[in-house]
């Protein structure tokens, strides 16, 4: 029956409950949107990385965080050094000019990364030949209209789109190295050297013997250097995650305190009406927080809902910028959350319905 | 205090606080009211009726004074002991009716029950009230597609559902035409007659006051007297 109750009530007022649902279900797809940005795009470097089949990497002195790879401070004489090492099988030296947040141009020597990786696969054109031209993966070329023979101008250079290929080995775009080099003044430098061994049995062995050979590089199996692709590992990330989720906590509460405080005074009289058939404070109390629980239980559902749309709107739009996951393993956490809320904000005009007196609230009008 | 009334009142007074001025709404009153009877209560407006009404419904305490209904001393009683009492001693009837407006007819009788801690769906035996009320056919609508006059025997159902000692019909003639009015007070006294029900009635209307066995009338806050046989 109190089901019913609540229930009637929400059906009753169609339009209140259906924007204190949208108005909770914006945070919640806030959240949910920030968190499947941070998991799809960390998700997605980390497959480009596991894509060039190397075993390990070293990567510069000054790197801050998974995801630096700015700097060229490894000296390119360094890659043949690392190369002459027992059971090395290649090294290619990198280097990356970032153009937005895990959005880089890679300067690579093409011959070796082939080797290393068996080639990119052209959806359209073919390989790197001119110092000037330029590969664009699919991702790339979709999200900025691109064709093969257009000029892109990248940091104030014109560039010669020479194939378009398809995403997930190392670069989204690809240029010859000593061209990129040139304009870095990083002549001489590289980025990053991948390593591939003889066989995986010495990944460690050969990792161990070029940790001490390069004192001053990190070195990282591949299998470590991915697993360092989470959260904890981008710099201002989880307070920026927590910060925002606060701010959708303090909307939802918000909400949920304005929506139910008009419900008590609209129902003032619906509520001296339960009280004088004998319902008890903590029976009002629990209508108002059902009420509010539902809407929190609504505005999670839409908030859901309205993530995939955030990630159809992000795929479509702007593919190669940005890549959302759905964040499952978040959804108990909102719902938690967000629910906690709703009950938060309901707790006061819920106390202040079950404090009524009974007799002027029925001659409330 | 035994003489097998079912309502005993001894010197009831209640002051009710307005800022900073304390208005005396009841000044001493006495009534006793047998079980079965129909006792109207008439007077003019601030004559206490209301009061009276309110502390015998156990919606607020009196200030001083002795008023027992049933077993029960309302005098002793918490916030939480008077919410207890109004779930199967009394029921209400109010002039507006009081209906849940988004609840049926069927389930804005269910929902006193289910307060109650008795159940939603009343016994078979009360679908012969509910065809004596002359609602059985209307039980499936919301308020806002009966008339007053169903409006007013729905929410008698409600208020008898739980079988109270007292009914307590405030003005429930009020918001009615004189035809719709009628057969609320007919429903009243069948359900007096026939079930035994005890029913205090406010009212300002002279007819209808006679269909109750006596008259209490009231003026600034005390009974001035009490007309007709006690039931």
């Amino acid at each position: 029956m109190t089901g019913k109750l609540v229930l009637e009530n929400l059906k009753n007022r169609p339009l209140r409950s259906l924007l204190s649902i949208l108005l909770i279900g914006v945070p919640v797809t806030l959240i949910l949107t920030l968190v499947g940005l941070t998991q799809g795009m960390l998700s997605e470097a980390q497959n480009r990385q596991r894509g060039v089949g190397a075993d390990i990497i070293i990567r510069g002195s000054g790197v801050q965080s998974v995801t630096s790879f700015s700097g060229y401070t490894i000296p390119v004489g360094m890659v043949g050094k690392v190369q002459q090492q027992p059971h090395v099988k290649l090294a290619m030296g990198v280097i990356n000019h970032s153009i937005e947040p895990l959005l880089l141009l890679t300067g690579m020597d093409m011959a070796k990364f082939n080797r290393m990786t068996g080639g990119f696969t052209f959806d359209q054109g073919g390989p790197l030949a001119g110092p000037d031209d330029i590969l664009a993966d699919r991702l790339y070329a979709e999200q900025h209209h691109l064709q093969v023979g257009q000029t892109i101008k990248l940091i104030n250079h014109d560039w010669h789109l020479v194939g378009v290929i398809e995403p997930g080995k190392l670069a989204r775009l690809a240029v010859r190295m000593d061209t990129l080099q040139d304009l870095d003044a990083a002549i001489g430098k590289v980025g990053q050297i991948y390593v591939t061994v003889d066989d995986p049995a010495n990944i460690n062995l050969v990792a161990n013997e070029l940790r001490g050979l390069l004192k001053n590089y990190p070195v990282n199996t591949m299998a470590e250097y991915t697993a360092m692709y989470n959260v904890d590992q981008i710099p201002a990330i989880k307070p920026f995650t927590v910060v925002v989720s606060a701010i959708g906590v303090v909307i939802g509460i918000a909400v949920v305190w304005l929506s139910m405080y008009m419900v008590v005074l609209q129902r003032t009289r619906e509520i001296g009406i339960l009280k004088a058939l004998g319902a008890s404070k903590v029976f009002i109390l629990g209508i108002i927080l059902a009420e509010a629980t539902l809407l929190g239980a609504g505005g999670t559902i839409l908030g859901i809902v309205f993530s995939y749309g955030a990630q159809w709107l992000i795929r479509t739009l702007v593919p190669a910028s940005f890549q959302m996951a759905i964040a499952y393993g978040w959804w108990p956490r909102v719902a938690a959350v967000t629910l906690a809320a709703a009950i938060l904000g309901a707790l006061y005009p819920g106390l202040s319905a079950a404090r009524q007196d009974p007799i002027e609230a029925l001659a409330y009008e | 205090m035994n003489n097998g009334a079912i309502i005993e009142i001894r010197d009831l007074r209640k002051v009710y606080r307005i800022g900073q001025v304390d208005v005396p709404a009841l000044r001493g009153v006495d009534l006793d009211v047998q079980p079965g009877e129909f006792l109207s209560i008439v007077g003019p407006s601030g004559s206490g009726k209301s009061t009276l009404f309110h502390i015998i419904g156990g919606l607020t305490p009196p200030t001083a004074g002795e008023v027992k209904v049933g077993s029960q001393n309302l005098a002793a009683l918490t916030d939480a002991g008077r919410t207890r009492m109004r779930r199967r001693t009394v029921g209400f009837v109010f002039q507006k009716f009081n209906l849940l407006p988004n609840l049926t007819a069927r389930d804005n009788i269910a929902v006193a029950r289910h307060i109650a801690g008795l159940g939603a769906h009343p016994d078979t035996q009360f679908d012969e009230v509910l065809r004596l009320l002359g609602i059985d056919s209307r039980l499936d609508h919301k308020p806002s597609a009966l008339s007053g006059g169903e409006q007013q025997r729905v929410a008698i159902a409600r208020a008898i559902v739980n079988r109270p000692a007292i009914l307590l019909a405030d003005e429930p003639t009020g918001n009615l035409d004189s035809e719709n009015s009628n057969a609320v007070l007919e429903v009243l006294r069948d359900l007096n007659r026939r079930l035994g029900q005890t029913v205090l009635m406010i009212t300002h209307n002279p007819e209808a006051a006679a269909f109750g066995h006596s008259t209490v009338h009231m003026r600034d806050g005390r009974i001035i007297g009490r007309t007709g046989v006690a039931g």
